[in-house]
């Protein structure tokens, strides 16, 4: 399902980060713990087609994710990776459920009555209709994960999800975000350095700057 | 969802920034509707009236203000001249038939003419109501004067000294309307028609309640024992010699003068056209300030939203949307802009034709559309595709990783 097999990266010709192997089948949960400037965000980002590797290669489903260019690997991140960021980064042009439709629409595809599903499993359905700057930062990064959600991904990546959320919070997001790769029988892959993240999630992998 | 929705959604989130930038841009393109409307109208009304007409003779002055006041009846006329020259000169080989004009009476701001039948089958008039006059002092009015001055066929009223404000009244002798001309689109839609002998006896001291029953002339001109003055005559040539030979003849050997409508007519508008040139020059800066405002905008607003882009692109848009997303917020703003604008300049016209029914623009509507207008449409989105083609590539570029790391 997700393969990342000798994947190598550098910002610049200093640092390389050599981040480990791994093989995930759907359903399967991983976190991934490591210190600010440890190059976890940048794993995610080459996880989710965002940033190409130097070297290595990451598998989807089958799907070589780097040997697809330009709208191919956009249409299949679209469609087959679904993001959350630390901070929500809805569109505030959009209203709740616009921003969900347009996640639909890039990928060319129409759900409306699964948006609403998933909404009301977040339980945020009542929001549906709300523009962005009226809500809560507890119902904002439920938003982004239902948008994460639009287009039924079979790989779910959430970067510090939590890292703005109060406990209360912190515990309701990541619990949706289980229930949510249960039901899709995605892959989840969350990368923190949130502590609190720790307990929800048994299989763990810790990665860190590594000189070359 | 889609991108035009997108896009919509993007402005709609900004309404001050652009409702002023469509503003901008109606204000420019709605004085270049204005300056179309009236062009094209002006010129098809100036030579729609003026057809026919080959020469104007009347008193010696400006051969412009000959031409604007006999054939449009906008300027005063130069002066009067003595019939028996007028008959004499109407008699030359070259000419094939001549209709007198009197003028120098209103009513209400309406100019009374007399003249004879002629003038009537020159513009084809066709009664609404009534029919031509036969005695003096009946008139025929045309539909704008009717329908502003509520006049009816057996109405009467009393003419006014004076070409458009009153000076004093004719009181001896009312006028008695006989006839109403149908709609034509031409100047007889804004004149009071009668025969060359009420514009006689009105002037006259002595009231002869004979002469008054006799039935006036149709054509040519009227018979009298009497000296009379005309305005003007309105000449059509015998053949296109006369056009080179006539109006030499007429301005050397006599004291009068000799005007073509159609010469005075595109001197006028080359005078007009240095105007109407600064006017459009005006209108083109300020679209071109707004194509810019457009520009900034978008550039501006694209540093905040280069996150949003990155989101987008992660949810599975192309660079190429987004491009498109960009591109298509420019157009929508300008289309609508141009929408507005055209609106405006309709509007505009349209207060000024029915604030000003009296003057040069009476007859002018505001309800015509030209083709020239979709170009302006097309012309604006041309500019809003210029005004967003560098926030659009910006957006093509974005780098996605490194704008969700910032």
């Amino acid at each position: 399902m997700l393969k990342a097999t000798s994947i190598q990266f550098t910002y610049d010709k200093k640092r390389l980060f050599t981040l480990p192997d791994m093989s995930l089948s759907p359903g399967d949960e991983l976190l991934i713990l490591g210190k600010s400037g440890s190059g976890k965000t940048t794993l995610l980002h080459i996880l989710g087609g965002l940033l190409a590797p130097q070297a290595g290669e990451v598998i989807i489903s089958g799907t070589p994710l780097y040997s697809l260019k330009g709208n191919k690997l956009d249409r299949f991140r679209g469609k087959n990776i679904g993001i959350v960021f630390q901070k929500p980064h809805i569109l505030s042009a959009l209203t709740v459920f616009e921003n969900l439709q347009l996640a639909n629409f890039f990928v060319g595809q129409k759900r409306a009555n699964e948006l609403e599903k998933t909404l009301a499993d977040l339980g945020i359905l009542d929001k549906k209709h709300a523009k962005i700057d009226t809500l809560s930062e507890g119902e904002a990064q439920r938003v982004s994960i239902a948008r994460a959600l639009s287009n039924q991904p079979k790989l779910i990546l959430a970067d510090e999800p939590t890292a703005s959320l109060d406990d209360e919070n912190a515990e309701k997001v990541i619990q949706l975000l289980k229930a949510q790769a249960k039901r899709l029988e995605a892959v989840l892959v969350v990368v923190t350095h949130d502590q609190r993240v720790k307990n929800h999630i048994a299989n763990q992998l810790t990665i860190g700057a590594l000189q070359a | 969802m889609n991108l035009l929705k997108l896009s919509w959604k993007y402005l709609v989130a900004k309404p001050l920034n652009t409702s002023l930038n469509i503003l901008l841009l109606a204000l420019g393109l709605a004085i270049i509707t204005v300056l179309l409307l009236m062009q094209e109208q002006f010129e098809n009304k100036m030579t729609k009236d003026a057809v026919g007409i080959d020469l104007v003779i009347g008193a010696k002055g400006s051969p412009l203000q000959l031409v604007l006041s006999s054939v449009y009846h906008i300027d005063f006329p130069t002066g009067n001249i003595a019939l028996e020259e007028a008959i004499g000169v109407s008699r030359n080989r070259l000419i094939k038939n001549t209709i007198p004009l009197g003028m120098g009476d209103n009513y209400r701001g309406f100019r009374i003419v007399g003249t004879n039948h002629d003038y009537l089958a020159l513009y084809g008039v066709t009664f609404s109501a009534g029919s031509s006059w036969t005695l003096p002092f009946d008139v025929v009015i045309g539909q704008n004067v009717a329908k502003k001055l509520e006049l009816t066929v057996g109405d009467t009223f009393v003419g006014s000294h004076g070409i458009g404000s009153a000076s004093h009244d004719h009181d001896e002798h009312d006028y008695k309307v006989v006839g109403i001309m149908a709609q034509s689109g031409s100047v007889v839609d804004q004149l009071i028609l009668t025969s060359m002998e009420s514009v006689w006896y009105t002037h006259d001291e002595g009231h002869d309640h004979e002469k008054m029953q006799l039935p006036v002339a149709t054509t040519g001109f009227p018979q009298t024992e009497e000296d009379r003055e005309i305005t003007s005559l309105l000449v059509e040539y015998r053949n296109p010699i006369a056009a080179v030979q006539l109006p030499r003849f007429i301005n050397s050997r006599s004291s009068l003068q000799a005007a073509s409508p159609s010469f005075e007519i595109s001197r006028l508008f080359e005078l007009l056209g240095i105007g109407v040139t600064l006017i459009q020059s005006l209108a083109i800066i300020i679209i071109i300030i707004s194509g810019l405002g457009i520009f900034i905008a978008l550039y501006n607003s694209l540093k905040e939203r280069k996150y949003d882009l990155a989101v987008m692109r992660t949810v599975g848009a192309s660079k190429g949307v987004l491009f498109l997303h960009i591109l298509l917020e420019g157009v929508l703003l300008t289309f609508l802009g141009s929408l507005l604008g055209l609106f405006i300049g309709h509007l505009f016209l349209f207060i000024l034709v029915v604030s000003y029914d009296q003057g040069a623009i009476a007859g002018l509507r505001a309800d015509v559309f030209l083709v020239e207008e979709v170009y302006l449409v097309l012309f604006a989105m041309i500019i809003g595709v210029l005004a967003s083609l560098i926030p659009a590539w910006s957006a093509y570029r974005t780098d996605i990783a490194k704008q969700l790391t910032k």
